[in-house]
């Protein structure tokens, strides 16, 4: 009989769905759009030519002034902004996905710690609420502060914000799957702790991993855009979706294209991980198994 | 050939916490099974049957304890130790089948990495001897294209296949004694019948002892070769098959038999048991039975004092007092 893979299967069922089938290709293309960001925009995304400050874009092509190698207009600078949304993605994604990846790892540890051993579910889970209960911008702004303005400091403030929920979340799988009678069954036979956790609770619980980090990856591209925003995130004049969106508050009347264009790109962005983690979730879920 | 004993429980009392109270789930319980042995535990449904199997294995959930008594295995005393210290006898001493086939295999681990993965804990074989052997006892255990079933996940197999290969799990690591805790319960009957003589084959083949818990008297009649009958947390009658069957001395014994439908004969009734059978919480004086039982008003001690075991024949205990009446007189 043939071996099926999970992954395979999974990928088919969420095929099978349009909307999600259309944020994956979205993402992809996204993806593509980013990482290759030299390649699809040629102009340096932070050199200023006041010169050619504040050009329309392609929606405004009959004014005399719109160029085509600017399709996207430039900002109060002079800067492309389809260079800087491209670049500024860079920054967006790899924050999103490595503060994600940090909170998950470290989340997911004390999830599965608390989970399984009682003793020391009241020490991490209060741990873990004494950090729930600052809001997120205040104790980005609080490690901000300490360390200083800088990207990789950004990124250590998203993943801790994103620790609590994560080891809140798994350490509710952690319980459920603890009762299972498998888990008594493999104890029965002798196998020690570390084994039970990392080859049984974990291997079970990574349906729910995969789908809280989807979502999660959407968050962290909201959080680092907010703290651009507010100027703690990603330092001037390295391009950001936050920050673009944030420096171009000034010219809202004159260009609102130059707060739209990154805020439509932050939109997608975070809709599609929050579809794709919905849909997700949808078919990882054993109990909505069809 | 000489008995050897493997297991061997005496005075085993257990307590169950609930909402800050401690009520006693097993009182005073001491059986033993030999090599080459089959015990059966029977009873109702909550007599303490599986309590009994989770104090060996050392599985009692957070709010069960052990207040009394010594559980030997091999000899070694195993009631109370630490979960790292019985934690080397289950698997490599004694291991458990479970009621549930259905869930007592990883869901998402294929057959093979988890037959593996014991051998590979037990057996301390490297990965290409653990395959050819989990092979083995695929094979042992009556299943047909084990290699291509060790490549399969659990949800596709039947739940006799998955019974089996929980056998095949528990018997990979060689335990002296195994433990099936209704293992054929969730089986229909043709299987159960397999499951059975597999079971009776594995023994002879592995010298191992078995304590087997059911409620199913048929299931008794075709494995034991003795059995203990609990009534709420008691041991109320002991003895070898055939005396039980043929010659039950306690009334619950009796009565158990008598819930049993006879096909042989003409009306088809079932007599059951009057009553309900009692919750943790209550406290019953004397006789745990006496409530249900149809003789209690005969004798003036069943409502008053707990009767003790006494040996009616060789190796045939029962716990009422109407038999030092019927002796009496």
């Amino acid at each position: 009989m043939k071996r099926e893979s999970p992954i395979r299967t999974a990928f088919q069922k969420l095929f099978r769905n349009k909307l999600a089938t259309i944020c994956f290709f979205i993402l992809i293309a996204e993806f593509i759009l980013i990482i290759f960001a030299d390649k699809f925009a040629a102009c340096d995304p932070n050199e200023n030519n006041v010169a050619i400050r504040l050009l329309p874009g392609f929606w405004d092509s009959a004014n005399p002034k719109y160029d085509p190698a600017h399709w996207l207009g430039t900002d109060e600078l002079g800067r492309d902004v389809w260079s800087r949304l491209l670049h500024g993605g860079q920054v967006s994604l790899t924050v999103g996905f490595t503060a994600t990846f940090i909170g998950l790892v470290f989340g997911t540890f004390f999830g599965l710690l608390a989970g399984y051993y009682k003793k020391l579910d009241n020490i991490i889970m209060r741990f873990m609420d004494i950090l729930f209960t600052f809001p997120g911008v205040l104790l980005a702004l609080l490690i901000v502060a300490m360390l200083g303005v800088s990207v990789r400091n950004a990124t250590i403030a998203i993943s801790i914000w994103a620790i609590p929920s994560f080891a809140r979340m798994i350490r509710g799988r952690v319980l459920q799957i603890k009762q299972e009678e498998y888990i008594t069954a493999i104890r029965s036979l002798g196998a020690k702790d570390h084994w039970i956790i990392l080859k049984h609770i974990l291997v079970n619980a990574l349906p729910t991993i995969i789908v809280i980090a989807t979502m999660r990856i959407a968050g962290s591209i909201l959080s680092i855009a907010t703290l651009s925003y507010l100027g703690v995130g990603v330092p001037v004049p390295q391009a950001e979706w936050g920050g673009m969106i944030s420096s171009a508050k000034t010219q809202m009347y004159k260009a609102p294209s130059l707060i739209i264009i990154p805020g439509i790109a932050i939109i997608i962005t975070v809709i599609c991980f929050n579809i794709l983690g919905d849909k997700l979730r949808d078919i990882l879920d054993p109990n909505l198994k069809d | 050939m000489e008995k050897e004993r493997v297991l061997d429980v005496q005075n085993l009392h257990a307590v169950f916490k609930i909402q800050k109270k401690e009520y006693e789930v097993l009182h005073d319980i001491s059986f033993s099974v030999d090599r080459n042995e089959t015990v059966c535990i029977v009873g109702e449904s909550g007599c303490g049957k599986s309590v009994t199997t989770l104090c060996v294995m050392g599985l009692l959930p957070k709010n069960g304890r052990i207040t009394k008594g010594s559980i030997k295995l091999d000899g070694d005393e195993i009631a109370g130790l630490s979960e790292k210290e019985i934690r080397k006898y289950r698997g490599s001493k004694m291991g458990m089948i479970f009621q549930e086939p259905m869930t007592a295999l990883n869901p998402l681990l294929t057959i093979g990495y988890q037959l593996r993965e014991n051998l590979m804990l037990h057996r301390g074989v490297n990965k290409a001897t653990a395959d050819k052997m989990a092979v083995e006892y695929l094979t042992k255990v009556g299943i047909a294209n084990p290699a291509d079933r060790l490549k399969q996940y659990p949800f596709q197999l039947s739940g006799g296949l998955r019974q089996r290969v929980l056998i095949a799990m528990v018997l990979s690591a060689q335990p002296d004694l195994l433990i099936a805790d209704e293992p054929t319960t969730a089986l229909d009957v043709t299987i159960q019948k397999q499951v059975l003589t597999l079971l009776n084959e594995l023994k002879k083949d592995m010298n191992a002892g078995i304590l087997f818990i059911t409620h199913d008297l048929g299931v008794v009649a075709e494995i034991a070769d003795r059995v203990v009958v609990f009534y709420a947390g008691r041991k109320v009658e002991e003895g070898n098959t055939l005396q039980i069957f043929k010659n039950p001395k306690h009334p619950y014994t009796i009565g158990l038999m008598n819930a049993v439908p006879d096909v042989d004969k003409d009306e088809f009734v079932i007599q059951p048991i009057p009553g309900m059978f009692p919750n943790i919480t209550e406290d019953i004086p004397g006789c745990r039975f006496s409530p249900r039982c149809p003789h209690a008003d005969e004798c003036a001690l069943c409502r008053s004092e707990a009767p003790a075991l006494k040996e009616i024949e060789p190796g045939h205990f029962a716990a009422c007092h109407l038999i030092d009446q019927e002796a009496a007189s």
